[in-house]
């Protein structure tokens, strides 16, 4: 089952220009031209597709056959796999970047699967979707059952997001595991980066998603 | 108890077979002793040919090269009708007029492999230094030698490198040997329903076929030529164990179930009452036609030592390290002789060398032979695989 399927993600779709997602493109920016990137759960190769018009080498992994074939016959370079087993695979330094995009509460062993993003890539870029959003918060204080929204709309008995976190849970992993992160954004839910100048707890509260630009802990 | 049939014979005499084998309705490259082929085994063989057949044009800057490479039982007509059983092309759901593989855009190569019997050097060829067929004492052949000799005919054509190269089952052992032994020569590599090594199941199945080869009396220890006969209930005996191993068994039910062939009720007798006996008698008498049985011994056993793995150290990843070939890996869910998960294991080599791999497993319930068949999912795979790769590879019209 492809992470795109369960997690359709409608309200962050294009916003005002251009046929990417908001999110896609905010991932594509953090891209530096010419480098090597990997896409981890790559659904039908959107992302890829973004990237490549911006001359950038992209590869992509992605756990459904429907999506892969559709990627492969795009021409792009995608296999079929499994981010919490397949990453093991990859050598060191493999890639300029890792792209995980709406997958990492979708993975077994979240931490496992950043920590081999890092490995693989010299940077890693995360996006996912944040818990701590306000309709979250909402619908589980006054609503008292588990959380749904235009972007998630499975239920709890049939999700595939078996590890969702708050951007403030993030945060605390990447310090835990010696991540630094050199770029974050969160993103609300018309796909607009809330603004730099407030405190986290805004972030963690009206990012609908968070989208992070990681790299390597410089040792403590 | 009368009417018994069993396999009938081939309605095509070993005349006709042997003149393919010496004088192949296909374009031939001849190698003289100054260019002899140095087999895996330490024997060079010399002088030897290949024959094979082209399609297009090759363009100005010569870098739009497609070698197709056939399958254990295939040859060169991939595209065009065959010399001896009058069929279309093996292979003309993929190569052809407005087919992914287009002769209007590529020149396209396809020879038969050394070894084989329709017309490249093979046991069933004449040995110069004794004016017979070679038959047994033919230097036992591999992939790798098969590939080399591929390399040389390329290299007569005066092509350095290849666009693609392109294969299923053994010819995907090809395709797979070219990158590992030629890496630089070639630009893109579509391996399908394939392995990186032969497996224990597979090299046992080769064996009952080439045990039913060897039991027939017919074919006198392998020189059956000189005889003037041909073991063809034993080659057909082969080619129905190995035919059932091409298929599965959701299409054997699809396509026979336990249906009577034109009767009601069993003859009491063995006779084939049943449909699929029939098809597997008609797929052995038929094969035997157009293949000689001691050729059939000679590709299995190469196929069998396939093993790239063992001749890097082991390690199946360094023998792909550092490759700039833009590789697509292609399996069926239902092929049993060549599992999902022996592409998977290619795959994951790949990604540990950093290659540019696409790797698509295809659902269908015709097994192996679904490379061969008429499956549309495939075909899109393969063409926007091609495309892609002409487009950074700079051909035009792809």
């Amino acid at each position: 089952m492809s992470v795109q399927e369960v997690l359709p993600l409608g309200g962050v779709a294009t916003g005002q220009s251009g046929d990417f997602r908001a999110d896609y493109r905010l991932v594509a920016e953090m891209v530096k031209p010419g480098s090597k990137v990997l896409d981890v759960g790559c659904g039908e190769g959107d992302l890829l597709q973004l990237l490549e018009t911006r001359g950038i080498d992209g590869r992509g992994i992605e756990l459904s056959r429907e999506g892969v074939n559709r990627c492969v016959a795009k021409g792009l370079a995608v296999v079929q796999g499994d981010a919490d087993t397949d990453l093991v695979n990859y050598p060191d330094d493999a890639f300029d970047y890792v792209i995980l995009s709406q997958t990492l509460q979708a993975t077994r062993q979240p931490r496992v699967v950043l920590e081999n993003l890092l490995r693989i890539g010299r940077r890693a870029i995360v996006s996912f979707p944040n818990f701590g959003f306000w309709k979250m918060r909402l619908q589980l204080l006054i609503g008292g059952h588990m959380p749904r929204t235009e972007n998630l709309p499975a239920t709890w008995y049939d999700t595939a997001n078996i590890h969702f976190c708050t951007i403030k849970d993030f945060v605390q992993l990447c310090d835990e595991i010696n991540v630094k992160m050199e770029r974050s954004v969160a993103l609300d839910l018309y796909g607009r980066p809330v603004p730099l100048n407030l405190p986290w707890w805004v972030w963690n509260m009206f990012g609908e998603q968070g989208v992070f630009l990681l790299s390597r802990g410089g040792g403590k | 108890m009368g009417g018994v049939k069993s396999i009938p014979s081939p309605a095509i005499s070993a005349d006709e077979r042997s003149h393919e084998v010496d004088h192949p309705s296909s374009q031939v490259a001849h190698f003289g002793t100054e260019q002899p082929l140095r087999l895996d085994c330490g024997v060079d063989l010399t002088p030897f040919q290949i024959a094979y057949q082209t399609y297009g044009e090759l363009n100005a800057d010569r870098s739009n090269a497609v070698l197709i490479c056939h399958a254990l039982t295939g040859d060169q007509h991939v595209a065009n009708v065959h010399p001896v059983t009058g069929k279309p092309g093996w292979w003309e759901t993929l190569v052809g007029p407005g087919r992914p593989i287009d002769p209007k855009h590529y020149f396209i190569i396809c020879s038969n492999v050394i070894g084989g019997c329709m017309g490249s050097t093979g046991p069933a060829s004449i040995n110069p230094s004794t004016g017979k067929v070679w038959g047994l004492d033919f230097p036992v052949i591999t992939i790798p030698d098969m590939v080399r000799a591929q390399a040389m005919l390329i290299d007569r054509l005066g092509i350095d490198a290849l666009f693609a190269v392109v294969g299923g089952s053994m010819g995907g052992m090809q395709v797979l040997q070219w990158t590992a032994a030629y890496p630089a020569r070639v630009f893109s590599a579509l391996a399908i329903a394939c392995s990186t090594r032969h497996s224990a199941q597979n090299i046992a199945f080769h064996e009952l076929g080439r045990q039913a080869v060897m039991a027939d009396p017919d074919w006198h220890g392998g020189g059956y030529a000189d005889q003037g006969i041909h073991p063809h209930r034993g080659l057909a005996v082969a080619r129905m164990a190995a035919h059932i191993t091409y298929l599965s068994d959701a299409a054997l039910h699809r396509k026979f179930g336990r249906r009577m062939q034109d009767r009601e009720l069993p003859t009491f007798s063995f006779d084939a009452d049943f449909q699929v006996e029939s098809y597997l008698r008609y797929q052995g008498s038929s094969f035997v036609e157009r293949f000689d049985a001691n050729s059939y011994l000679y590709l299995t056993r190469a196929m069998d030592y396939f093993d790239i793995a063992a001749d890097h150290g082991g390690v199946l990843a360094k023998a792909f390290a550092d490759i700039k070939t833009r590789f697509c890996v292609v399996s069926f869910t239902s092929d049993w002789l060549f599992p999902t998960s022996e592409s998977r294991a290619l795959v994951h080599a790949l990604n540990a060398s950093s290659a540019r791999v696409s790797f698509a497993e295809i659902e269908t319930d015709r097994g192996h032979d679904a490379f061969l068949l008429d499956v549309p999912e495939f075909f899109d795979i393969s063409r926007a695989f091609l495309q892609s790769a002409g487009k950074a590879r700079g051909l035009k019209g792809s």
